[in-house]
């Protein structure tokens, strides 16, 4: 049922004292999100929002409170380290917001995560979000900095590059009255934990999803692997949207995976792939709720 | 961020990458210095952040941007006729870029040219070293036309590039015998540059062998990952403002994401990918885009009004879309802000708004009531139309 997490989801925030942290720590209680622990170190001992208690370690946390997801606000000089302590207390899941790793802390992160049970997502992403069944979706599970009211409980699962390309298409779902299963950000960054293959996967085996939205940008291979992936075993209708076909080559385009290379990763590749693949691609970004609709109907 | 050769030079001369002898004159006497403390043949080369500089012509139209000379006295001649000048090569585009240093550097007898790079590999997040016999040449070139003779060694980010496999990437690269042991310590070194200025990708066109059985790093390219320049300063102090595109820079004094284009219509947008998708659609509605913006997480009045200051500034400029999906942020205090920079910087060609998420009516009404003649946009492909009709009616 949905992807990930649901409304059992048991929450620790690392980071959650830091501005940031707190106030979407803040919106994801408010969301009706299990905030069960926060860590910041030094700080153990105190309570966040007079409700959540907060520890210095994330093992600590884990063994107190049964959390076994983390989202991570940690400034980028530390949030490596602060991945590989959630992977070495035994999480489930690892959600790092972070924007601005070091690209060689992430290849070492990757590297030394291989084998172990922990799945991270991100890098410099926006995070999860299963919609729950309350006013606005609340009663949901919200990770990350996504806003809450824009999603609806349903059965489209959207994965995307970019964190407001999805708020724009779970917006353009909810106003047409299609709900969604899960909505996971993968990040901008070129090396993260979890790719749209991934993702897509993940989405074919959950009986919630019944079609899925995936939205994508320039750089890496990543929308290839993944329609290569679908071409092959997706059963699942999925429209996508790929942006940066204007972006000029060599040039980051704000986040750090969304760069041309010589000559690889551009838009026009990514769209070729999909359409190869039987994936529906939208022209625009205001038709990517649409572009799936159409399809739905078929 | 890109650095000049005579920077990339001085890093290998820090990690012990065997290069050509020589150093950066800004003037034709220090030219003039340098080649006498180095004798023999001299290469004089224009420093700029641009490849073809050997087939590029000046405006004063002196032919080349590298020359050979024999004598001290031919060194400072060829630095005066470059420094100060615009010197125009197929990287460059017409406009060219001024020369203000020029490398003055021991000249190589080349039997071999060779390509060797360091850089990230994206299909298995380690580092990869990239190596052909292919050199002096466009790899892109080489890849498409002969994909075989391009070799790749993974990296394993724990161990770090073994010595054995430096030999066997030597070996391929046919430097064998007395070459062999030199060819592994200049990568063993240039994997240790790598990393610990936590490059994206440095990359050496050519690796020469010379007639004196030297291998030698003779030009190189390096790009750094910006992430990592907080815990790189010596490199952060290398940055040459003067090469970037000024609206760029001035931006980034402002903490605005901009990249600058050529367009005729300026967007201003709240995420890297909505901002990438919002260029993309003022094309797709006929239109042509002039920059990259994301505001982040904080469109503020100050943002917003310092992001139209340097729109405007761009001449180029006819008309603005801004596009914000308001997630978290409210819509009414982002249409003030837009307001309020309008006003504040005088606007007078077209403005469309198109405006969604949190409190959007009132954040409509705002703009309605605003007096100001701005446009707004229904969804984001409404607003590219309006934008992209809105400057053809003022043509």
């Amino acid at each position: 049922m949905a992807i990930l997490v649901n409304s059992d989801t048991r929450l620790l925030i690392q980071g959650i004292t830091g501005s940031f942290g707190a106030r979407h720590a803040q919106l994801s209680l408010d969301y009706g999100t299990q905030v069960v622990a926060g860590v910041t170190p030094g700080k153990g001992g105190q309570r966040f929002a007079n409700t959540v208690p907060i520890f210095d370690t994330v093992g600590s946390a884990v063994k107190e409170t049964g959390a076994t997801v983390s989202v991570i606000f940690v400034p980028p000089p530390f949030a490596a380290d602060a991945i590989l302590e959630g992977v070495e207390a035994g999480l489930d899941l690892v959600v790092c917001i972070t924007e601005g790793i070091p690209v060689n802390d992430m290849v070492k992160v990757k590297h030394a995560m291989r084998g172990s049970k922990t799945r991270l997502i991100g890098p410099n992403c926006p995070g999860i979000v299963t919609p729950g069944t309350g006013p606005d979706s609340t009663g949901g599970c919200r990770i990350g900095i996504a806003p809450g009211y824009i999603h609806r409980r349903g059965n489209i699962g959207v994965v995307s590059r970019s964190g407001t390309l999805t708020y724009e298409a779970v917006w353009q779902l909810t106003t047409r009255g299609y709900g969604q299963s899960t909505c996971v950000g993968i990040g901008g960054d070129p090396v993260n934990g979890t790719s749209h293959r991934d993702v897509l996967e993940m989405f074919n085996n959950d009986p919630e999803t019944e079609a899925i939205i995936m939205i994508g940008e320039i750089g890496g291979t990543g929308e290839e692997e993944a329609a290569a992936w679908a071409k092959e075993h997706c059963r699942k209708p999925i429209a996508a949207f790929i942006a940066g076909a204007t972006a000029p080559p060599g040039r980051r385009m704000g986040h750090a995976g969304a760069i041309v290379s010589g000559g690889k990763g551009t838009a026009a590749a990514k769209i070729a792939a999909m359409e190869e693949a039987g994936i529906a691609v939208s022209p625009t970004p205001a038709e990517m709720a649409q572009t799936l609709l159409n399809i739905l109907k078929k | 961020m890109n650095i000049h050769e005579y920077q990339a030079r001085e890093l290998f001369a820090e990690f012990n990458v065997a290069t050509q002898p020589g150093r950066v004159a800004f003037t034709p006497e220090e030219a003039h210095k340098i080649a006498a403390d180095l004798g023999g043949k001299i290469v004089v080369k224009a420093q700029i952040h641009a490849g073809g500089r050997g087939k590029g012509t000046f405006e004063s139209g002196f032919k080349g941007g590298v020359h050979l000379c024999d004598t001290p006295k031919e060194a400072s001649d060829l630095a005066a006729q470059m420094l100060g000048q615009v010197l125009v090569t197929h990287q460059t585009g017409p406009v060219g870029k001024e020369v203000s240093k020029v490398f003055v550097g021991e000249a190589v007898d080349i039997t071999r040219e060779l390509y060797v790079a360091i850089l990230i590999d994206r299909a298995t997040s380690a580092p990869v070293v990239i190596a052909s016999t292919e050199g002096g040449v466009d790899i892109e070139a080489v890849a498409e036309e002969s994909p075989e003779k391009i070799l790749r060694v993974l990296i394993d980010p724990t161990l770090g590039l073994m010595p054995f496999q430096t030999r066997d990437i030597a070996i391929a690269l046919g430097l064998t015998g007395p070459l062999l042991n030199q060819t592994s310590k200049l990568l063993t070194n240039l994997y240790r540059l790598f990393l610990e200025r936590d490059c994206s990708m440095v990359e050496i066109n050519p690796l020469v062998v010379t007639s004196t059985g030297k291998v030698l790093a003779l030009d190189a390219k390096f790009n750094f990952d910006d992430n990592a320049l907080y815990r790189q300063p010596s490199i952060v102090a290398m940055r040459d403002v003067t090469e970037e595109d000024p609206r760029e820079v001035e931006a980034s004094k402002s903490d605005l994401n901009y990249i600058g284009l050529d367009g005729n219509i300026a967007c201003l947008v709240n995420g890297a990918g909505l901002a990438m998708a919002t260029m993309d659609i003022i094309q797709y509605a006929g239109g042509s885009p002039a920059n990259f913006l994301d505001v982040g997480g904080g469109a503020s009045r100050e943002q917003v009004t310092a992001a139209f200051k340097i729109i405007l500034a761009d001449p180029k400029v006819e008309g603005i879309l801004v596009n914000i999906f308001g997630g978290i942020m409210d819509c009414n205090i982002i249409a003030t802000g837009i307001v309020e920079a309008a006003r504040e910087t005088a606007l007078s060609i077209p403005l469309v708004v198109r405006l969604e998420g949190n409190n959007v009516a009132a954040g409509k009404k705002t703009l309605a009531e605003s007096g100001l003649p701005l446009i707004s946009g229904e969804d984001i492909l409404d607003a590219a139309n309006k934008i992209v009709a809105a400057v053809k009616a003022t043509a």
